[in-house]
């Protein structure tokens, strides 16, 4: 019994840390302005939203990833996916959950479109070094 | 008969060790090796720990009482470690304010607060008081850290810290001691599934690996919104 109790409050602590920590890596990206290459490949004219998220995802498959960007990357898409389940279950009964749940989905695609902006950043810095040899 | 971990343990181990490694590397190439001394201090002596125990698994078995005390006295050199490193947090966090003193002086007394109640859980047993108090503590002062970060996360949120290294490196923390616990307390009511004795050495490959992304990720001069931080805006 007291290990179901202690397993249980140690879930709800590790879901609130979880999201405070990938809310953390979204707001370390909250500040980087799109290029104008990665709007236009990706059509985002504004600022990105939900529905942007697995367009944004789709094209960073193709472009080889940033070392540094991959445990952030996986982080966030966990933390999407737990978005989604939410929202097609619960938020469906609670709109401000909707809400909620709908914002937090438009930051996990800014930050996959700003790691997108730096891959392609990257990609090119190592091509022109090779241009130089 | 000697009994020796299996392949999935086995690379979990070099996989940790080499996460913590790399951590060490990555304060060192970074330049913020004495600014994150503690925390070096605590993955160099888990780096020293992996050794002793490795040589006495070797040499002795995962059964003998050598193996037994090379764990649970190396266990309890690595949480006080971290209790000291979680404190060097606090300093951190409390520095600005010129509360680096207190925070020390406070430490000090939990620790000392926590080593009398553990004494004194231990000290009716007669065999291996020492052992005992060891192990007691060590799980004592686990506990102390689970809550102590608990209550840093708030301070952060509260005075606004804004340093991405420090708020990255207490949420893994933070992460590490939830999802720790949470093992331990499913290792204690599912220990018939043999999968989740390898959820507490999984956890703390995770802690090592998310230090060093954002050590490596972030200069010490990188600064985020405390607002975006708060799930609820308020």
């Amino acid at each position: 019994m007291m290990a179901v109790l202690i397993f249980a409050v140690s879930v709800v602590t590790l879901l609130m840390f979880f999201v405070s920590y990938c809310r953390s890596l979204m707001a370390a990206s909250s500040r980087h302005l799109l290029s104008a290459e990665v709007r236009d490949v990706t059509g985002i004219h504004d600022l990105p939203t939900a529905r942007d998220y697995a367009k944004v995802m789709q094209l960073l498959q193709l472009c080889p990833e940033r070392p540094e960007d991959r445990t952030g990357l996986r982080a966030v898409s966990l933390y999407y996916d737990i978005l989604q389940v939410t929202q097609q279950s619960i938020a469906r009964l609670m709109p401000q959950l909707r809400i909620w749940t709908e914002t937090e989905r438009a930051g996990c695609a800014n930050f996959a479109a700003v790691a997108l902006d730096r891959c392609i950043a990257f990609n090119r810095e190592i091509l022109a070094r090779e241009g130089e040899f | 008969m000697r009994s020796m971990p299996g392949l999935l343990a086995t690379v979990i181990f070099y996989l940790g060790t080499a996460f913590e490694l790399s951590f060490v590397v990555c304060s060192l190439q970074k330049k913020s090796f004495v600014r994150y001394f503690f925390l070096n201090l605590y993955f160099i002596l888990t780096l020293a720990s992996s050794v002793v125990r490795r040589f006495s698994l070797s040499h002795y078995g995962v059964r003998s009482y050598e193996y037994w005390y090379a764990y649970f006295y190396s266990d309890a050199i690595l949480t006080l470690a971290l209790y000291i490193a979680l404190i060097s947090l606090y300093s951190r966090v409390f520095g600005e304010l010129r509360f680096s003193r207190y925070v020390r002086f406070s430490a000090v007394l939990l620790l000392l607060g926590t080593a009398a109640f553990s004494y004194a859980v231990v000290a009716q047993s007669e065999d291996r008081l020492a052992t005992n108090f060891v192990y007691e503590m060590s799980q004592n002062l686990y506990f102390v850290g689970l809550v102590l970060t608990y209550v840093l996360w708030g301070a952060i949120l509260k005075l606004g810290e804004t340093r991405t290294r420090v708020v990255q490196i207490v949420l893994s923390l933070g992460l590490y001691f939830s999802a720790y616990a949470a093992s331990y307390a499913l290792v204690n009511f599912a220990e018939k599934y043999s999968v989740v004795s390898f959820l507490g050495p999984v956890v703390s490959c995770l802690l090592p690996l998310s230090w060093t992304v954002t050590m490596w990720r972030h200069s010490e001069e990188a600064r985020l919104v405390p607002a975006r931080l708060v799930a609820v805006p308020r």
